[in-house]
């Protein structure tokens, strides 16, 4: 740290006590953190871990290569609409409307394909549309008119079940064979090549990047990364990545002859792609870094001049139009659209999933990762219960306890954190 | 002594719905100065420096900068014109860290990706020129900081932007004895390289240990602006409890009568 400029004898900033370097300090670091409160996405990965050995147990069709398959298929619209939900989150808000503002768009999307021929790209662009013009005026009504969130998006879940019914007729069920629109998430594979040559371009682009950042901060004297921890972050992405590509890529046809089914479904690029995409805005971007100032401390936010109410209508675009992506997901999967699309327990299963990746319902706290590794869990939960049979009443108070505890757990984090002082 | 004040506010009315906290505020800032402003709890004293800070926006009155007019209708305004302020409840992100906090709302960027890096090594300058001692790494988050050091990081944060008038509202007041004689040698060394400062403090051996002129605000209004070395103690002390002291200080009769309808 040569080129600090002391003006008196006493000692630079974080020259005596430099945090030591090194995989054990990290490790140490990590232990101190979780202890005092901030667990991350900790309880997800435990759960997921309980969960997917329990339910293998009980039953080892669980593991098969199409169940596999099924569980990415079967979350991808709940993580769609969870990482949406995170941004509104991260502001202390809430989102309730999100499920059937994703049946609305998803309605939009079905009725201009059956209904109008439009092509395809129309027809999505329409339903992403929809989704930004419902988070404008959620978030006008937010922000500008001073409406809670928790009421706006009571009222908005009451209406857009209402649009849906009348944009579906009054409940019949509106089919897609839109070829385009199936493949997302109903029957569109990577060929396998492509899925590895992705994946390696993946894992060597994350390691570019860490390695690029570490050797920038060493080139200008800041405490940077130890290459063990890079090494053991871009090997756990490559092994995970790895397996599920392997997997994926077996056959899953029972008629392989006829027919064959194997390759990485298209929605996981997609969602991979989004992912990365809301990663980089709230990690590396000033309007991220706004958004987690706004959370964590609005009127701190204001004076440092920041525009609070642009971010607070920003996020509620963003969740609805997620939401959107979500309802063309699930109109993807479905092949249709009915009144209960974005219903039921599409909404407690994103804000679960949200919330049990580690995103805190007090605001300030979230990463789109977040929403990706609850959505897991809840894909499991939905697809585990499916195969054990159990009756929907068993399901809805699973899923119910399920939540509580997700903010149980984060209401005791905080707690934690508050007594160890972190907050 | 400077003739035209570096930042000045004349006539400032501010009412919070149908109470007057500011009555008709003159008040002045130079350069290379600390400018104790005083006054009871709810003096206005806070309101004031939100004014001037373009956090409140003022009823009426006139804003000048080196003489000139201008208007001030939010941070970003204030900021532009080099006015800093820490204020009293600090305004620091808790879930953000010391850079972070730092450099809110004024991000370094690399076209669309923030500097982390630059920001990082400005911020460990910042502080270590202001020998901050305490703080274990810039990384850390400001919820995990103790009162002296999120004070620290307030000033520092003040201090980054090479402001030219920098506002402290009762830094001292939650600061043990050694941490208070830091930032009161710290408020002394901004004012001594060219700084207009102004001390909010209740601490009259702070406001005497450090500033050049003395502001007593009483009840809203501006008792007085003197030098420091033409007081007493124990006048400044009646200007803040009674808003006069012999021939300095308000009117005795009009006063009286206006605060006591108005409060
Ligand atoms: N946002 C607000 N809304 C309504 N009234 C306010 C607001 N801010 C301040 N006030 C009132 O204005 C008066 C002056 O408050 P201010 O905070 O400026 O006092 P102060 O001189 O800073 O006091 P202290 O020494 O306790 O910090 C008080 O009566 C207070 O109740
Ligand atoms: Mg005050």
């Amino acid at each position: 740290m040569s080129n600090i400029v002391v003006t008196s004898e006493q000692p630079p900033v974080d020259a005596g006590q430099r945090p030591p370097a090194g995989l054990a300090a990290y490790a140490r670091n990590y232990g101190a953190r979780v202890r005092g409160g901030d667990m991350g996405a900790l309880p997800a990965l435990l759960g997921l871990v309980v969960l997917c050995v329990g339910f293998g147990i009980a039953r080892p069709v669980f593991f098969s290569a199409t169940n596999f398959a099924n569980l990415f298929t079967q979350g991808a619209a709940v993580v769609a609409i969870a990482m949406g939900l995170v941004f509104v989150l991260l502001l202390g808000e809430i989102d309730l409307s999100a499920g059937f503002a994703s049946g609305v768009c998803g309605a939009v999307l079905a009725v201009l394909l059956t209904e109008h021929h439009l092509p395809w790209y129309v027809a999505v662009l329409a339903a992403l549309v929809t989704g930004v013009v419902i988070g404008t005026i959620i978030g006008l009504l937010v922000a500008k008119v001073g409406i809670p969130s928790f009421v706006v998006t009571l009222a908005g879940f009451l209406a857009f079940q209402g649009v849906l019914l009348l944009l579906v007729n009054n409940g019949t069920n509106i089919s897609v064979t839109d070829p385009t629109i199936k493949a997302i998430d109903s029957d569109g594979q990577l060929p396998p090549a492509v899925s590895w040559v992705l994946l390696i371009l993946t894992v060597v682009a994350f390691a570019a990047v860490r390695l690029t950042r570490r050797a920038g901060r060493i080139k200008r004297g800041l405490v940077a990364e130890p290459l063990s921890v890079i090494i053991l972050r871009v090997g756990a992405l490559a092994v995970i990545g790895g397996v599920a590509v392997y997997v994926l890529n077996l056959e899953r046809s029972r008629n392989p002859a006829v027919v064959s089914l194997r390759g990485v479904p298209l929605v996981v690029l997609i969602l991979a792609v989004i992912a990365v995409l809301w990663t980089f805005v709230l990690s590396r971007t000033a309007y991220g870094r706004h958004i987690y100032a706004v959370g964590g401390n609005r009127e701190a936010a204001r004076r440092a001049g920041i525009n609070v109410d642009r971010i607070r209508i920003s996020v509620f675009v963003i969740g609805s139009t997620m939401a959107a992506v979500g309802g063309i997901i699930a109109v993807s999967r479905a092949n249709s659209v009915d009144p209960n699309t974005g219903g039921s327990n599409v909404l407690l299963y994103a804000v679960g999933a949200a919330v049990i990746g580690g995103t805190s319902l007090f605001g300030g706290k979230g990463r789109v990762i977040d929403a990706v590794l609850g959505g897991a869990l809840m894909a499991v939960i939905e697809n585990g219960m499916g195969l054990m049979g159990v009756s929907a009443g068993i399901k809805y108070a699973f899923t119910g306890a399920v939540l509580l505890l997700a903010a149980g757990v984060d209401a005791l984090s905080r707690r934690r954190a508050a007594a160890a002082g972190l907050r | 002594m400077a003739a035209t004040p570096l930042l000045e506010v004349r006539g400032i009315n501010k009412s919070f719905g149908p109470v007057q906290v500011l009555r008709d505020v003159d008040f002045a800032i130079y350069p290379g100065e600390v400018t104790a402003l005083v006054g009871d709890n709810g003096a206005g004293k806070s309101t004031l420096v939100k004014c001037i800070g373009g956090i409140h926006p003022i009823d009426s009155g006139e804003y000048y900068v080196e003489g000139q007019p201008v208007t001030v209708h939010s941070p970003r305004d204030a900021a532009q014109l080099g006015v800093e302020i820490v204020y009293q409840d600090l305004a620091l992100c808790d879930n953000l860290d010391i850079v972070q906090n730092m450099f809110l709302g004024r991000e370094r960027r690399n076209g669309l990706v923030l500097d982390e890096i630059t920001m990082e090594q400005l911020a460990t300058n910042t502080l270590a020129s202001l020998s901050v001692r305490t703080v274990k790494s810039v990384r850390q988050l400001v919820a995990s900081l103790s009162g002296g050091q999120r004070q620290t990081v307030a000033i520092a944060k003040a201090v980054l932007w090479n402001s030219r008038v920098v506002i402290l509202d009762e830094p001292t007041a939650a600061l043990g004895v050694a941490q208070t004689a830091q930032v009161l040698e710290l408020v002394r060394r901004l004012a001594d390289t060219g700084h207009a400062v102004v001390l909010i403090s209740h601490n009259m051996n702070d406001v005497f240990a450090v500033s050049d002129r003395i502001a007593a605000l009483y009840l809203g209004r501006m008792a007085a602006q003197v030098k420091a070395t033409d007081v007493t103690h124990a006048q400044v002390v009646e200007l803040i409890t009674a808003g006069r002291s012999g021939d300095l200080g308000l009117a005795p009769t009009g006063a009286e009568t206006v605060n006591g309808v108005q409060s």
